[in-house]
Formats: C-alpha cells, structure tokens, sequence
C-alpha cells in the first residue's frame, strides 16, 4: 500500500476555479478596504477589510482542505513486531516482522545468552497507538 | 472592525448600493434553493460518493497489483499471470435454491467445497513453484483483492445508476452505508499485506488459542486442514482443534468436532468453541465474553454440523469470545488480541473445573484463520 499515499485524489476543476475566483476577489476586497481607509472612509474600509479577510481566510482554508485530503488517502498499519524467545533460557529478542515468520516457528538462530538452537517465535503483534486507542474508545 | 450601525447600513432599507447588491443575491440563493436545494443536495452526495468510489478504486487497483507481485515473487510462473488473476476477480459461485429448504446445508457445504477446491486449483495454476501454505496464503490475498472488486464493482453500479437517474434516494442510500462499506474495504485493504505476507490476523485468536494449549503435544491431522491434539488438561483429557497453520486457512472445524464426538461415541462432557466476535463501539477490543452456543462464523455448515451432533450425543456446547472490530479481524493482530488469548485460557481451565468431573473428556476448538499460526 506504499504507493497508495503517492497517489492523489483528481480535484474538481470547478472547485478550484471558484477558490481562485475567491481569493482574488478577497484580494481585491482588501485592496478596496485599504484604498477607502487612505480616503478618510472607515465605514466602507472596515466593510471591505472585514469581507476581503473573511473571503480569503475561507477560500484558503478550502484549498487547504483539499491538500489534506490527498495527504490522508494512505492506509497506514503499525509495524508488526516478532518476538523470538530461547526455550531453554528464556532469553527475549523482539524484532520487526520477516516474511516467513510464524507464532511457534523454530528458528535456526543461537540464542546469545546460552549458544543453544532452542529459539522459536513466541509473539508476533502490533502495537496500536494509544490516540488511536482513545479514538476507538469515544466517549468512556 | 464592522460596528452594528456599520453592518446595519447593508441591511435592506437603507439607501446603499452595496446593501440593493446583497438583497438581489440573498433572494436569488433563496430562490435557487426553494427550486433546486435538492438537487444541490445530491450532487453534494453524487461528490462525496465519487470521492469514495476513487479510494475504493484505487484499493481494488491496489489489490490486483499486489496479488500479481506476489504471485510472481513466489510462484515463479512461467507465463504473466495478470489474465488468470483477472479472472479470478470476476469469479463467483451461486449459493443453491431456497425454495426447499431441506438439505440446504448439505447442497451449501457442496458448492463450498467445489469452491475451495477451484479457487486451489487456480492458485496452484497461477504460482506452480508455491508450496501449500505459500498457496493458502495467495488464495487468501486473492479473495481480499477479490472482494475489494466487488465492493467497487456494486458501489460504482449504484453511483452510475443514481447519476443516470438522477434519483435522490438511490445515492442516498449509499452515502448513508458508505462510512462501513469504506471501513469494511479499508479491513480488506490491509489484510492484503498481511495474508501476502502471512502474518497472523485478528481473526485467528481462537486458532491461537489452540496453539497455545496443543503446543509441545502430538498433532493429528482430522478432516480437511483441521489438526486435533490431546492434551491432559485440569485433570481431564481435552481435544484441542485448530486449523492447520500456518498457511491461511480456517478448515471444517464443524465437521472435525462431529468426527471427535462421533469417535467417542458421544461421551463429551463440554464442548467449548473460541472465535473472534464483532464487537460494538464502545467495547474494548481484546475483550472476552463468554456464553452458550457454537461460535463459528461463516456459511453455518459448520454451525450447523456441530448443533446438529451435540443435540444427537446431548453435548453442552459453550463458546468464549475475544471482541475485535471488522477491521482487526483480517488485519495484523493487535497486542490487545494476542494478551487476550491467556485469558481466555483461564476461563478455559475454570469452566471445565466448573462444569466436569476429573476424567471426563472435552472439546476444545479453536476457530478462525490460522495464518501466521503454527502448532
């Protein structure tokens, strides 16, 4: 699923027309906004100003929508970790997940702590993050 | 900052262009709404179904790829096997007529078995230098990718329909299912990496289970990928089934249990049957019920077969489950999933205290997919 994430979603050329209409306008807006405070005007100055900051903080929080969706579109999965243990010493080694890895495999490995062809694969899990956990809990 | 006298001075009534300029485009929105706010309404829906049919495009795209990679890293095959994967993710099987209803179970278990038998058959076709549990393991990544095409296929019918019909409650009602149809695509999404890999899932928590209490101790093959140990347990004399591992596969788990109630002439006094079960939000995952029935999912043959012997031989038939969302069932297990599987062990070892003599014999089957699992 690596090149999921590389892959982004097709954004409506519509939608990107009225974002870039948007803050042009807003850009304009804030010119006028300017212009009419040069002139001694504030009413029309704080009208514009606050319709062209409101118009551009809109229109660019939209396009950053847009961003964030395609950047969200992988599957992320925790690593999965192995866990080998000496049956006879009960020395622990935990590890990332090789193809060919099974729970109860005996490996062809030495334990390092008492050199004895005794080792087999105990565990292999992942481990979810605790936010995801929180997340999954909801309310409680 | 905008004043109220300011805000006032756009208002209908006063004597501002600005203010004749907002009120003609407030009522045009509002006439606009009045004659098409439903039909605004659904191409909102028809965007956001879109939106979700290209993710679950490029999951099934995701899919194939990753199944004709594996295959070919694996099966070493001597011709380009992307036509027979594509076809295998067209394939289907029809479930027999209900019209009649007696014998069903026998006519369902049929068609399965043809099934099965096919699909291996496919599969040994597309990988030839794969061995058994490498070809389990493709039949498992082929039917994720299999059913990640058919979740896209019936998605994109319903959208195509709802476009051409233009009908509100045609697209309403996919983008009322859709959060659990991605949720349940995005489970098949990363079970593909795991059954390639084949790495233990969250559904084999009862096949680990028995592979925790039949380790050490000499396995039997009985029925179809189903191996039985004995195992002393609490003082009495357990028969553990799993399917066999650690290729991806789930056996007849239903049939095995009918043969070892069937070879000791009924004497059974407990019969206790693990699986992974759908929890409700809100529950933890890893958690373990227990209760009364035969935990087996799928079709019901096997269901079936282990209600219909345990009525026959009167075998009370208990059954513990470890809670888990769709989505951690065919994904890697979780640490929760794994812990949990000691504790169903000691619910084990107290029921049969509870519920038996010393001496007695019992059955105790792990159900679910073996893979990533040995014995």
């Amino acid at each position: 699923m690596e090149a999921a994430a590389s892959m982004t979603r097709r954004i409506s050329p519509f939608l990107l027309a009225i974002l870039m209409i948007a803050f042009v306008l807003s850009l304009a807006s804030i010119y006028a906004g300017f212009e009419a405070y040069i002139r001694n005007n504030s009413s029309e100055g704080s009208l514009y100003l606050t319709m062209g900051m409101t118009t551009l903080i809109i229109s660019t929080y939209l396009w950053l929508q847009t961003r964030k969706h395609m950047l969200r579109f992988g599957m992320g999965m925790e690593p999965l970790n192995t866990t080998v243990e000496c049956l006879k010493c009960g020395f622990k080694n935990v590890r990332d997940f090789q193809r060919g890895d099974y729970i109860f495999k005996h490996t062809e490995d030495q334990c390092p702590k008492c050199n004895e062809k005794t080792m087999t694969i105990g565990s292999i899990f992942r481990e979810v993050k605790e936010k995801e956990k929180a997340r999954e809990a909801g309310y409680s | 900052m905008l004043t109220i006298q300011q805000v006032a001075q756009v208002l209908p009534g006063q004597d501002n262009v600005l203010s004749w300029v907002l009120q003609i485009v407030f009522l045009g929105i509002f006439v606009v709404f009045m004659f098409y706010g439903q039909r605004i309404q659904m191409y909102i829906m028809i965007r956001e179904v879109e939106g979700s049919l290209f993710k679950l495009r490029m999951m099934r795209d995701e899919g194939r790829k990753s199944a004709i990679k594996t295959i070919n890293e694996i099966g070493k095959p001597q011709v380009d096997p992307t036509a027979q994967v594509d076809r295998f993710l067209e394939y289907f099987a029809i479930s027999p007529v209900d019209l009649d209803p007696a014998g069903i179970i026998w006519r369902l278990e049929h068609v399965l078995d043809v099934q099965d038998l096919r699909l291996k058959e496919d599969v040994k076709l597309m990988a030839p230098a794969a061995d058994a549990t490498q070809i389990n393991n493709l039949e498992n990544t082929l039917e994720a990718a299999l059913m990640l095409n058919i979740i896209y296929k019936v998605i994109r019918h319903y959208y195509l329909l709802g476009k051409k019909t233009l009908s509100l409650y045609i697209i309403m009602q996919v983008q009322m299912i859709l959060p659990l149809i991605m949720k349940e695509a995005e489970a098949f999404a990363s079970a593909l990496k795991a059954f390639e890999l084949g790495q233990p899932i969250g559904d084999g928590a009862g096949a680990l289970v028995a592979a925790k209490l039949m380790r050490n101790f000499e396995k039997t093959k009985i029925e179809k990928d189903v191996v039985v140990a004995k195992v002393p347990l609490e003082g009495r004399t357990a028969y553990v089934l799993k399917a066999e591992g650690p290729g991806g596969n789930v056996g007849k788990p239903g049939e095995a249990i009918k043969q070892v109630i069937e070879q000791n002439e009924g004497k059974i006094s407990l019969a206790i049957v693990i699986d992974a079960a759908g929890k409700l939000e809100g529950e933890k995952t890893g958690e373990v019920a227990e209760g009364i029935g035969v935990a087996i999912g799928g079709p019901g043959v096997d269901k079936y077969k282990v209600e219909e012997t345990a009525l026959k031989y009167k075998v009370p038939v208990n059954a513990i489950v470890i809670k888990e969302d769709v989505g951690d069932a065919v994904s890697p297990m979780r640490k929760e999933i794994f812990d949990a599987a000691d504790s169903v062990i000691e619910r084990i070892k107290r029921l049969i205290r509870e519920r038996t003599k010393e001496g007695d014999f019992i059955i105790i089957a792990g159900v679910g997919n073996s893979i990533g699992i040995g014995q």
